[in-house]
């Protein structure tokens, strides 16, 4: 007799959905986490006494509406904040503004108009396509049965509807890259650098590198799982994560919070169980892992536990991160030229130009400092007032270009980077550096520590195709199952990958009641 | 004496300087990137020497890799098929080492120097599997291929002429052990290992100590009729008495680039070196399921009619094609024509009746040769000398 039929590890979203699944089907799951609160990357936190920020995932807007659906989240108090219309930061202050399928400002005309919209329908008939691979799990090539048969045959047909144009032009962009494909489509300037930034935030990569076509497909697939457009979530992410650890209770799941999985125990030739940074040692069927496929493997399992060619491939596994968080506690609302108070609570991002951003990459590949960034900026407090104290606000931004560790580390690198931030931000803002009255600056190697994802990757691993679909997180472990036995994948480094859209953990559990794992 | 310096693309081995004087056909090869003679005088003599009094072949162009470190037993067990803690200090195990795949990588022998240091002598390069493998485990691999120079001092009279030497009792290590002892101020190391299915040792000393090593055997061993050999005469002997060979019998799973080309080791014959009672080696995990699902060939050891040897010859059941040869020879000893086979399953298995389609030459005219022939059980030649300790007196 084991303790439980499953314990996952991991109280992140797709933990969580996981354990909600399985519990909803009668299993016995224990879901751990090191972190006191549930969530993983949905989570909110106190950065400076009085403000709280969402310091990981600042939108909401992958996420699975089958999985509101089937876990009733509506009834479970998730509010959501109105969707975001996004507006491109120009010097000039004539903003580019994007919302929905029109554009406007920043010069475009309507030639640039119409090729957005052509643009939009041709991305959208991609990521339904890829939408239709997301939402179960990813077909093997060779080794075909039944399923597997027909998700082809399914992707197939989805395929031949496109129509030989659409299929000429997928077959053609899939592999390049995001630069190219932005001088194809169109000559306005502002317009390229903002979409090629939504192609490389949260990656290791820059406009020129091949996968950003993927990487931006995989972000637009978020138009056809959650329908809500960019939003935040009222109360900061934590209360996504408080959501999702209601739903898996509520369904007869057991959470312990504040206690890490030290190690997955083997015992003989399979995974029985965990032990946890307490000593204990709790037995289950099965393990399933929403930790990073690196965490999972070599840090939890050993790589003395597995047959070296799997820990070959987990080293091969790339998932670093160029992406950093900067939380700004303001005494008041800053001024962006030529923004509205009004327009203050939409997604503000600041672009440069794609060889601007490509020049970026550089300095980041090679473990120095950029003096160039791109921000992806939400001034939460708009919407959600509660996050500060009365009349002053807080500023999130995603930015990205920045390295791992730079080679002058990051105790003088910090200091260095978030004058250079604030000073890039003063361009757009004048005048918010002296409304600054706390700061943090949260690095890749940061939130490796903080959140468990190796590298810093919120992907829990490189989105490109090599490490996508019956290859993620790598040959030989796809599937959600792993190439050790009783030992399952739910998290991120899974099929379809991350952001905050629930399938992997949806999927997995699925996978594992189809197989009988647990029966 | 040319001043120009000629560099060339085949290294020597520590012995080369003696070998070369020794190789009167002067009939070289290249054996994994060192020049190595084909045969020194005549095959079929250098053969009867393995079997009737003492042959000697330089077998330092063999990979060998020092594995020490508190896990080397823990990573060695992983590493290959068979259970690595029943090699004793000072035994030696013959072993094979799979991919993920359950494919066969290599064999080698595993020595075991120490409580945790160990030394691997495989046919093939391993640097980059072993380092891979070193993953997750507190242990050191040194290639040691050119610190180690070595010889197999293979037949009857080959316990008397180590004695002569110095290798003092000898005749007391019992088959697969090991034996310490100093030649000219130098360590010099004996196994009791071989290649041939008979009484036999091989040799290991620095390379420091190499040509005179091989002076005062051929000095000391010459009433007993030692002679050089050379991988032609090496190669029946190998045949008759049943061991494979990496790129001959089999194709090492990480040199392959066609899909199916590599083999599993029950494909090969070699299941009684695969473990299941090990919790975790590499392979573990694809050849249960292949045990469960069956395997796509037989390895299969032919007694063929006639004398003409079948060499990448096609085996037949009826008119149908079910396999081929991979080794073939007609053995000298045993008066038996052998052919090694991998053979399609279900065919192939002992005393099923084949055919072996053989196609030989005599002064350029082909015959065609429709040869039946026999799935035997066992390796043709089998010398009690070979297991008996005491060594046997000749």
């Amino acid at each position: 007799m084991t303790d439980y039929d499953a314990v996952i590890i991991g109280a992140g979203h797709n933990g969580l959905i996981c354990a909600a699944y399985l519990a909803k089907a009668g299993k016995k799951v224990l879901v751990v986490d090191g972190r006191a609160e549930p969530g993983g990357c949905a989570s909110t936190r106190e950065f400076a006494p009085g403000f709280s920020v969402s310091d990981c995932a600042q939108w909401l807007s992958q996420f699975d509406q089958s999985i509101v659906k089937d876990l009733d989240l509506g009834s479970a108090g998730l509010k959501l904040g109105e969707p975001k219309a996004t507006i491109s930061l120009q010097s000039d202050g004539d903003h580019l503004m994007l919302a929905g399928d029109t554009i406007s400002g920043a010069g475009v005309d309507s030639a640039d108009q119409a090729a957005y919209r052509d643009f939009k329908n041709m991305i959208r008939s991609f990521a339904k396509l890829m939408t239709t691979l997301y939402r179960g799990r990813p077909p093997k090539l060779v080794e075909q049965n039944w399923t597997d048969r027909l998700t082809l045959m399914k992707l197939g047909v989805g395929l031949k509807l496109m129509g030989r144009e659409r299929l000429q032009d997928l077959m053609r962009i899939a592999l390049i890259n995001i630069y190219d494909v932005m001088n194809e489509h169109f000559s306005n300037a502002a317009l390229k650098s903002a979409i090629a930034l939504d192609a490389v935030t949260g990656t290791n990569m820059g406009p020129r590198s091949p996968n950003t076509v993927y990487s931006y497909l995989h972000r637009v697939t978020g138009e056809h799982l959650a329908q809500t457009g960019t939003t935040q979530v009222m109360g900061g992410m934590g209360a996504f994560g408080q959501c999702l650890a209601a739903a898996a209770e509520k369904r007869g799941a057991t959470l312990r919070l504040g206690s890490a999985v030290q190690a997955i125990v083997k015992t003989e030739d399979r995974v029985t169980g965990v032990t946890l940074a307490s000593g204990e040692t709790v037995s289950a069927k099965l393990v399933i892992s929403s930790a990073d496929p690196t965490t999972t493997f070599r840090d939890l399992l050993g790589y003395d536990q597995m047959e070296a060619g799997i820990a070959k491939r987990v080293e091969h596994y790339r998932s670093r991160s160029g992406t950093a968080k900067l939380h700004l506690a303001l005494s008041g609302l800053p001024e962006f030229n030529g923004v509205t108070a009004d327009q203050l609570k939409e997604r503000l991002v600041i672009a440069p130009s794609m060889d601007g951003m490509e020049t970026a990459l550089n300095p980041m590949k090679y473990r120095e400092l950029s003096q160039l960034h791109t921000f992806d900026i939400s001034i939460p407090t708009l919407e959600d007032p509660g996050l500060a104290p009365t009349g002053q606000h807080v500023l999130s931004a995603i930015v990205h270009y920045v390295p791992y560790a730079p080679d002058i580390g990051w105790e003088a690198g910090k200091p260095q980077l978030l004058s250079q931030l604030l000073s890039e931000l003063e361009a757009y803002a004048p005048g918010i550096g002296a409304l600054v009255s706390a700061s943090e600056l949260i690095v890749p190697s940061d939130l490796e520590a903080s959140h468990g994802m190796t590298g810093g990757n919120w992907h829990h691993g490189e989105l490109s195709i090599d490490q996508a679909l019956m290859m993620r997180p790598f040959p030989g472990s796809t599937q959600y199952a792993t190439a050790v036995e009783g030992l399952y994948l739910c998290g991120a480094g899974a099929h379809p990958g991350g952001g905050l859209q629930g399938l992997p953990g949806r999927n997995a559990a699925k996978e594992i009641l189809k197989r009988g794992a647990l029966s | 004496m040319s001043d120009i310096s000629r560099d060339t693309m085949l290294l020597t081995t520590p012995f080369h300087s003696r070998v070369e004087a020794m190789c009167d056909l002067n009939d070289w090869g290249n054996w994994m990137g060192y020049t190595t003679p084909n045969a020194y005088f005549d095959i079929e003599l250098e053969y009867f020497a393995i079997r009737s009094t003492t042959g000697v072949f330089d077998l330092s162009p063999m990979n060998k890799y020092r594995v020490r470190g508190p896990d080397a037993q823990r990573y060695l067990d992983r590493l290959i098929t068979r259970d690595v803690t029943k090699i004793g200090v000072n035994r030696v195990g013959y072993a094979i080492w799979c991919d993920d795949n359950g494919q066969v990588i290599d064999d080698g022998t595993i020595f075991r120097l120490e409580d945790q240091d160990y030394r691997i002598c495989s046919y093939q390069r391993a640097d980059d599997w072993l380092a891979w493998n070193t993953l997750g485990f507190d242990v050191t691999i040194e290639n040691e291929s050119e610190a180690v120079a070595g010889l197999a001092v293979q037949g009857p009279t080959s316990c008397t002429v180590l004695t002569l030497l110095g290798c003092t009792d000898i005749n007391q290590l019992k088959p697969f052990g090991i034996a310490h002892y100093t030649f000219e101020g130098r360590p010099l190391m004996v196994s009791r290992t071989g290649f041939t299915g008979d009484l036999g040792y091989e040799v290991w000393v620095p390379p420091e100590s190499a040509e005179a090593l091989w002076d005062q055997l051929f000095e000391l061993g010459r009433d007993y009729l030692i002679k050089p050999i050379g991988s032609h005469a090496l190669e029946l002997a190998r045949i008759e008495a049943g061991f494979l060979q990496a790129n001959v019998d089999f194709m090492p799973a990480e040199e392959i680039v066609r899909v199916g080309r590599s083999r599993s080791p029950f494909e090969l014959g070699l299941e009684w070196l695969v473990d299941f009672n090990k919790p975790l080696f590499n392979g573990r995990s694809a050849l249960l399921r292949e045990k469960a699902k069956g395997s796509r060939y037989r390895f299969a050891m032919l007694d063929v009619e006639g004398n003409k040897p079948a060499e990448h010859s096609f085996i037949l059941k009826g008119d149908k094609q079910v396999g081929t040869v991979t080794s073939a020879a007609w053995c000298p000893t045993a008066k038996a024509n052998i052919a090694y086979a991998q053979i399609e399953m279900p065919h192939g298995a002992v005393g099923d009746q084949l055919v072996a389609e053989i196609y030989y030459q005599r002064e350029l005219h082909w015959t065609r040769l429709l040869a039946p022939c026999k799935v035997i059980d066992a390796p043709i030649f089998k010398s009690p000398k070979r297991w008996q300790t005491p060594a046997p007196p000749h």
